[in-house]
């Protein structure tokens, strides 16, 4: 979950900027994939994207097929047994990431766009936009992410598109702040005062000149808010209210099998380390990309 | 005196915010969807809609009824349950107690632990104990904390150890301390949660202070280690530090609800789970008030601390 400091933040990000423009711009993927965080990053990432993806075509049985008795780790025919419903936990296990992946991505691309859209809008015009647009960012994060989705949800019920509007919609403020930080000080460069003599159009300076410039610390925004997506979509998950009942999802797995931990551990554990497993291995991708941005590990104030 | 205009500013705008937070939460749970027919189902007769939408005064225009409800909340009357007509404070007041006594339980532990990891980190910077330590406050910041509550649950409560109570058992009218050991799980899960982002805030504006020219001119000066460090740079840590107790108390206030709910303790985040599907608005907006508010209130206090107490902040903004 996010929240907002307003204060010192600015500082921090026009001073991790100024080394960015320097260092970071032709090879940020490359100088990031030299630390070894990055590569496990990736490796857990595409690991898990795998199993999600793939998982329903290879699952041995239906996401809700019933196999056996409830609760029993050891059942002929299943790996590792059944779960609350006497379903397949494996199978389970196997269709239950799509969503929240889905999920995920599409929220943080809606946060990504327009967030980096305001941001850079407001970076290049100041002004009178460039307030309006930011404090009404403010007003969106006074509010926690989660909370605001579980409001939205009160009486409308489980949709993936409220879902997505919502995550994605509380994303954009997020991303917008980091933006404008980073694009403020290269809106002062020379390249840009000479595009603008030139005659260029505002679409294609701030695309062309700003965009790319800002591209490093944006990246490693988006890659962050993708982590903490994934992590309030298994929470809404977990306490039922990312799918429909019953549904294979691994949020919800946990709050399923839960009860019945002892006996049957397998159902809760497993869909909890590939929840552990995708979001550290976001966040090891983001620590990567922000050593390489930064030069050094500073933290995150504004995590 | 600038600094009493800037701190009125803020108050202002914590103030508009919580104002614009409760139009928000307000139009959430009125506008997306009808309560009624979430709650009657899909073939409930339109009599019967109408009727209990007359019982629950949802026919009068809805600017009337959102003066009303926050009139309500301001007078402490906060509406009552749509499904048993009890008021909603009567029926939370129970559970605001026990929520805050978790958080603030959490707190008190949390905080001086991150503000140690925190600053010994930093003193340490890359060696190898600021190594292993920043690490595992990487891994544990990314993920979410219904599965690190998931993991302790197993390893101390019901698979590997059994030392633990895997949930929480506060009876009706009973405070949280006649089940204090049902509270160790969900407090380790939240300061577990919390840590490691305050803790890497800690780290971050303590090493902004060890590298700023005056640590450094203290040090040059030859001044003993012990003084740089408590008469230079942990003052000047002081407005971050006090930041970061501030966005701990943000933090919890958002991670009770996923926490609550996987500990079976009896508290908002509970209320507001269960709430939810019987599309019970009225403890809904009560509590996602009462947590917008201990949210708004922490970070503006995280601000106010900041700039009270950091000179370089206080000269500049005036």
């Amino acid at each position: 979950m996010t929240y907002p400091v307003t204060v010192p933040v600015d500082d921090t990000i026009d001073e991790t900027l100024d080394s960015a423009v320097a260092t970071s711009q032709p090879g940020l993927m490359r100088s990031a994939w030299g630390l070894w965080r990055t590569r496990i990053g990736v490796a857990l990432v595409v690991l898990l994207v795998g199993i999600a993806i793939v998982g329903p075509w290879v699952a041995p049985y239906g996401a809700s097929e019933f196999v056996g008795t409830a609760n029993m780790r050891d059942v002929p025919g299943t790996w590792l047994g059944t779960d609350y419903f006497g379903q397949d936990v494996w199978s389970r296990f196997l269709h239950g990431g799509r969503s929240i992946l889905f999920l995920a991505t599409v929220s943080t691309l809606i946060g990504f766009l327009f967030g980096s859209a305001i941001g850079l809008i407001a970076a290049y015009n100041r002004g009178r936009i460039d307030d309006v647009l930011m404090r009404f960012m403010d007003v969106i994060l006074a509010f926690p992410q989660l909370l605001l989705a579980l409001v939205a949800l009160t009486t409308v019920g489980p949709k993936p598109w409220l879902i997505i509007s919502i995550v994605g919609f509380t994303t954009i403020p997020r991303i917008a702040r980091i933006t404008r930080g980073a694009a403020v000080p290269v809106v002062e460069r020379d390249f840009v005062a000479a595009a603008e003599a030139l005659g260029e159009s505002r679409f294609r300076i701030i695309t062309r000149e700003l965009l790319p410039n800002v591209i490093g610390p944006l990246l490693v925004e988006a890659n962050l808010r993708l982590t903490y997506a994934i992590g309030i979509i298994a929470g809404l998950g977990f306490l039922g209210f990312a799918t429909e009942r019953n549904a294979a999802d691994w949020g919800l797995m946990v709050q399923e099998n839960r009860v019945a931990l002892s006996v049957q551990p397998w159902g809760t554990v497993l869909p909890a380390i590939a929840i552990a497993l995708l979001t550290v291995g976001t966040g090891l991708i983001s620590d990567g990309l922000s050593r390489t941005v930064a030069g050094i590990d500073r933290g995150r104030p504004d995590s | 005196m600038g600094i009493f205009k800037l701190i009125i500013r803020r108050l202002l705008l914590g103030v508009a915010t919580l104002f614009v937070v409760s139009i928000a939460v307000f139009l959430l749970t009125n506008v997306l969807g009808d309560p009624v027919k979430r709650m009657l189902g899909r073939g409930a007769l339109p009599d019967v809609v109408t009727a209990r939408r007359a019982e629950l005064n949802l026919d009068e225009p809805i600017v009337n009824r959102y003066f009303t409800w926050l009139k309500g909340l301001l007078t402490g009357e906060p509406g009552v349950s749509y499904t048993n007509g009890t008021p909603v404070w009567e029926l939370l007041s129970d559970r605001v107690k026990n929520s805050l006594f978790l958080m603030a339980l959490s707190s008190a532990i949390s905080i001086p632990l991150s503000l140690f990891i925190g600053g010994y980190t930093a003193l340490r910077r890359d060696g190898w104990a600021d190594r292993v330590m920043s690490n595992q406050l990487l891994v544990l910041a990314a993920m979410p904390e219904f599965v690190v509550g998931a993991f302790l649950t197993v390893i101390f409560a019901t698979n590997i150890w059994h030392i633990v109570p895997a949930v929480s058992r506060i009876r009706p009218g009973e405070s949280p301390w006649s089940d204090l050991d049902g509270m160790i799980l969900p407090v380790a899960t939240l300061v577990l949660a919390v840590t490691p982002h305050v803790g890497r805030t800690m780290r971050a504006a303590m090493i902004e202070v060890l590298e700023s020219d005056y640590v450094e001119m203290a040090r040059l000066k030859g001044l003993p280690e012990r003084s740089v460090l408590w008469r230079h740079a942990f003052p000047n840590a002081l407005g971050p530090t006090l930041q970061v107790i501030a966005l701990n108390i943000a933090y919890l206030a958002g991670g009770v609800v996923i926490v609550e709910s996987l500990f079976n303790f009896r508290g908002l985040g509970i209320a507001l789970r269960d709430a939810i599907p019987e599309a019970n608005a009225p403890v809904v907006q009560f509590i996602a008030m009462f947590i917008a508010t201990i949210y708004v209130i922490s970070n503006l206090m995280a601000d106010l601390f900041t700039i009270i107490v950091t000179p370089r902040l206080r000269t500049r903004l005036q």
